[in-house]
């Protein structure tokens, strides 16, 4: 696969020569993203049991390093699938080797989080990191690792095989790593805060380096449906993938190799497809030449009557689990969520998700507060690069009556098998028209509703008020009234403060 | 010299005072008690509405009214306001205590009816003038503003404590306050045979120590400016009551003119109330043909005194007497204006001596 010239780098030696496109730019975004990997790796390997997580981190403190940064032990341990001991190895002493190379919904696509947080570990403590995972079955398997970084292969230091009597399954993680827990302490338990948000079934517990504890508790034992695997779409292939395809495939017709390879395409598809693009059906596709290749590609991007993707293999949280998870972790007065219909864009399928809270725990900023999250992660930089934030500053607030100085939080939250991210960072969403108008549309019905929440709310506060001048007021004509005229006896308001209450709208 | 047995009216009018407050309570309390929203309706006193009655030789209100519902949201806080300031004025006036606005506006918060300014607080105290016909200094409130009378008068209070006790009104050589006690006081005996009002304190005590009272048989009554509304009470109590008749002597200028005239023909604020103002009351001086005629210093008018007479001129007050348009013309024509003092130029007497005399021949 390697095809390099003059001087062969190892997957591996790639990462650690530009660990900036990880994530791990500086030592409190390195502290940050390993935890941030670990603990969607633990996520994902919970809900693909379809597990309510239960993930547990602890971060503490080891020695200092430099002026500004410690060594810190990490260790992360969930209530996951498990791991084959066959795999442990690799699934961490090996970069780019995993289970997501797949085209359906994962919060990773890199194949990279978990073993880029270990390497980083290693590079800047030479210390081994410890693997200990159980499938359920009989046995524990703990291993003692460290990566050979230039040629990208595990060595195992140790290896222990220990009896399972209680059934534990699971993964932890436990390596030593240079960092700045202090500078990314704010980044990091607003991590936890937003990922307890968007994922209301999982237990997170953190504790960090001063030994405080942070616990979000679940609110719900309801998981959304997982994601099925899919086939690429016709419209998101590139020459590459389908010189891929054609190397492996067993199938000796252009017929059945776009039937079976390829999302949403039948016989009649396929048919419609060859005829359009002047192939013929009956050729063996390993017989396409290169310009053949490249022309079949553009005609794949051209014609018009694929079926768009179906939305099967995205795993959106739903209306109830998101009002689940925003209730409680801001505890808003108002809340109302909504999901679109998916919608696609070049192939990709991908359903946006939102919710707008008003009032009770969520703070007065003088802007709204915004909550990014793609594929159930939360996005915390970039905020002003993201398609949301534009759409939310370029939408007429005032017509739905609310402004930007009431407590007001937007949830956004996107789900795709190919996430639109700008960049290689994957910390905001690129702005592309479709969806900018999906964002724009949700954003649009979830507006009117909360402004049909606050004009009602108005009007029950203003007839509060107006019931309350009369009970204020109408006591009092009876007291003085009653002294002018010298009377002992109160003439009774009570029936006349009713009868207000009753006939709504006898001002003039 | 001749004495006069005046009439007395104070007495009989307190009466009627509580006895309006008590019909308005009464009339509140009826409604309350037979399970209705109460209602009031008052002469409204919108400009308007506002109208100069010739024959009156005053404003009053026309026939348009306003009325108040307590089942009306907006009416039901100075709906109570309003009966609050019934009932208060009610034990002002039994208990024979006196207020002042600014008291109203802090008394209202002993019984949690907060006004939200001063301004709306008069504004209720007016509404209570319009509804009962009478004026705030008939309810014992009282502006802050005082002024003064000098001359042989002799009264009787009926304030407490001083019942029946009698004042020679030439007591004090400064003059006897306006306020409460001598409002409320009935006349008992007078020897004057005019009543002299004076717009400034200087001219005022300068006529005192020049014997005018004496020299001229006369009550000096000092306006200090605009006169307040118990003054102009006073002045009118002093013409019914005593026969008296009125002299007015002002700066020369629109602005004194205009004094003259709130005492003869009263204001458009107080078109919802009567007897604050005496049409038989005339205008003695400083005119402008005076300025002409006595050569005076002057000063030029500036652009609000001709503004002010241009408004003048169309007054209805102004279009009666031939003598107020000749006068405003003659302002208009000379364009300048002089105080009292000017006369001074002539030596110190010569306004007690000469004008004073002349003037009051010219206009009587």
């Amino acid at each position: 696969m390697a095809q390099a010239t003059f001087e062969e780098i190892s997957a591996s030696d790639f990462f650690y020569r530009n660990r900036d496109i990880a994530g791990f730019t500086n030592p409190s975004r390195a502290i940050f993203a390993a935890i941030r990997e670990l603990v969607e790796n633990s996520l994902d390997a919970a809900e693909s049991q379809k597990i309510p997580p239960d993930i547990y981190v602890r971060l503490s403190f080891e020695a200092e390093a430099t002026k500004d940064t410690q060594i810190y032990k990490l260790r992360v341990e969930d209530n996951g699938s498990g791991i084959q001991p066959r795999f442990i190895p690799s699934a961490f002493g090996q970069v780019l080797y995993g289970s997501k190379y797949k085209l359906k919904q994962m919060r990773g696509t890199f194949g990279l989080g978990g073993k880029m947080a270990v390497l980083y570990g290693q590079i800047t403590t030479h210390q081994a990191a410890y693997v200990t995972s159980s499938t359920g079955q009989a046995k524990i398997y703990s291993f003692k690792l460290m990566i050979d970084i230039q040629r990208n292969r595990p060595i195992i230091l140790d290896r222990k095989v220990l009896i399972n009597k209680d059934q534990w399954r699971g993964t932890i993680v436990e390596f030593s790593l240079e960092g700045d827990y202090l500078r990314a302490m704010p980044k990091i338990l607003e991590y936890f805060k937003q990922t307890a948000m968007v994922n209301p079934y999982a237990n997170l517990t953190f504790v960090d380096p001063k030994g405080r504890l942070y616990k979000f508790t679940r609110a719900t034992t309801e998981m959304p449906e997982p994601p099925k695997e899919t086939l690429p779409h016709p419209y998101g292939v590139d020459v590459e993938l389908l010189q891929r395809l054609i190397q492996i495939t067993p199938y000796k017709t252009m017929a059945e190799f776009l039937k079976y390879h390829f999302h949403r395409v039948g016989d009649i598809t396929a048919q419609k497809f060859l005829d359009f693009s002047g192939v013929s059906p009956s050729k063996n596709p390993k017989r396409l030449s290169h310009e053949e290749i490249v022309r079949l590609m553009q005609n794949l991007k051209r014609f018009k009557e694929f079926l768009p993707p179906d939305a099967s293999c995205l795993s959106p949280l739903g209306e109830e689990l998101l009002r689940a998870g925003i209730q409680k972790e801001l505890k808003p007065e108002y809340l109302v969520v909504h999901q679109r219909k998916p919608s696609t864009y070049a192939g990709h399928p991908f359903i946006i998700e939102v919710g707008i809270a008003y009032g009770g725990e969520i703070p007065k900023k003088g802007s709204f507060v915004l909550y990014r999250f793609a594929n159930r992660i939360p996005l915390l930089y970039d905020e002003a690069s993201d398609v949301s934030f534009r759409v939310i500053n370029s939408m007429n607030w005032r017509r739905y009556k609310v402004s930007p100085d009431m407590p007001i939080a937007i949830v956004v939250h996107i789900c795709s098998t190919k996430v639109p991210y700008k960049t290689v960072g994957k910390e905001f969403i690129a702005d592309r028209a479709e969806v900018r108008r999906e964002v724009a549309n949700e954003l649009r019905e979830v507006a009117r509703q909360l402004q049909h929440f606050l004009s009602k709310r108005e009007h029950v506060d203003r007839e509060k008020k107006r019931l309350g001048i009369f009970a204020k007021y109408l006591p009092k004509i009876a007291q003085f009234s009653a002294s002018l005229a010298g009377k002992e006896k109160l003439p009774d308001v009570d029936k006349l403060i009713k009868s207000v209450q009753k006939y709504g709208a006898e001002e003039t | 010299m001749e004495q006069k047995k005046p009439k007395s009216r104070v007495a009989e009018k307190k009466n009627e005072v509580v006895a309006s407050l008590k019909n308005f309570g009464t009339r509140i309390y009826d409604q309350l008690d037979k399970g209705v929203f109460p209602t009031i309706s008052m002469p409204s006193r919108s400009t308007e509405n506002i109208h100069y009655d010739p024959h009156l030789r005053q404003f009053i209100l026309g026939d348009k009214s306003v009325s108040r519902s307590a089942r009306n949201i907006r009416h039901v806080k100075p709906f109570t306001q309003l009966s609050w300031a019934a009932m208060f004025s009610n034990e002002l006036t039994t208990q024979r205590k006196t207020s002042t606005l600014r008291d109203v506006y802090y008394s209202a918060q002993a019984y949690n009816m907060t006004f939200k300014d001063q301004q709306e607080s008069n504004n209720i105290i007016t509404d209570l003038e319009t509804v009962t016909g009478y004026s705030r200094e008939d309810f014992n409130i009282f502006p802050e503003e005082r002024s003064a009378v000098f001359g042989d008068l002799t009264i009787e209070y009926t304030v407490p404590g001083y019942e029946g006790k009698t004042l020679n009104l030439t007591s004090h050589p400064d003059g006897v306050l306006i306020g409460p006690a001598l409002t409320s006081s009935e006349f008992t005996h007078t020897t004057a045979d005019k009543v002299i009002a004076i717009e400034k304190g200087g001219l005022f005590t300068r006529f005192i120590e020049e014997n005018v009272h004496k020299k001229h048989n006369a009550l000096l009554v000092l306006t200090a400016g605009q006169a307040p509304r118990q003054t102009r009470h006073f002045i009118r109590r002093l013409h019914d009551e005593l026969n008296l008749p009125v002299y007015i002597f002002t700066d020369g200028d629109p602005w004194g003119m205009h004094i003259a005239m709130v005492i003869i023909s009263g204001s458009a604020n107080a078109a919802h109330l009567r007897e604050l103002n005496t049409p038989d009351a005339v205008w003695s001086g400083v005119w402008a043909t005076d300025i002409v005629n006595y050569k005076l210093p002057t000063d030029p008018l500036d652009d609000v005194d001709i503004k002010r007479l241009y408004e003048l001129q169309k007054d209805p007050r102004y279009q009666n007497d031939p003598l107020w348009q000749r006068e405003i013309k003659t302002f208009l024509k000379i364009r300048k204006k002089a105080e009292q003092e000017a006369f001074s130029r002539y030596g110190l007497t010569y306004i007690v001596d000469e004008y004073l005399p002349t003037k009051l021949k010219q206009t009587t």
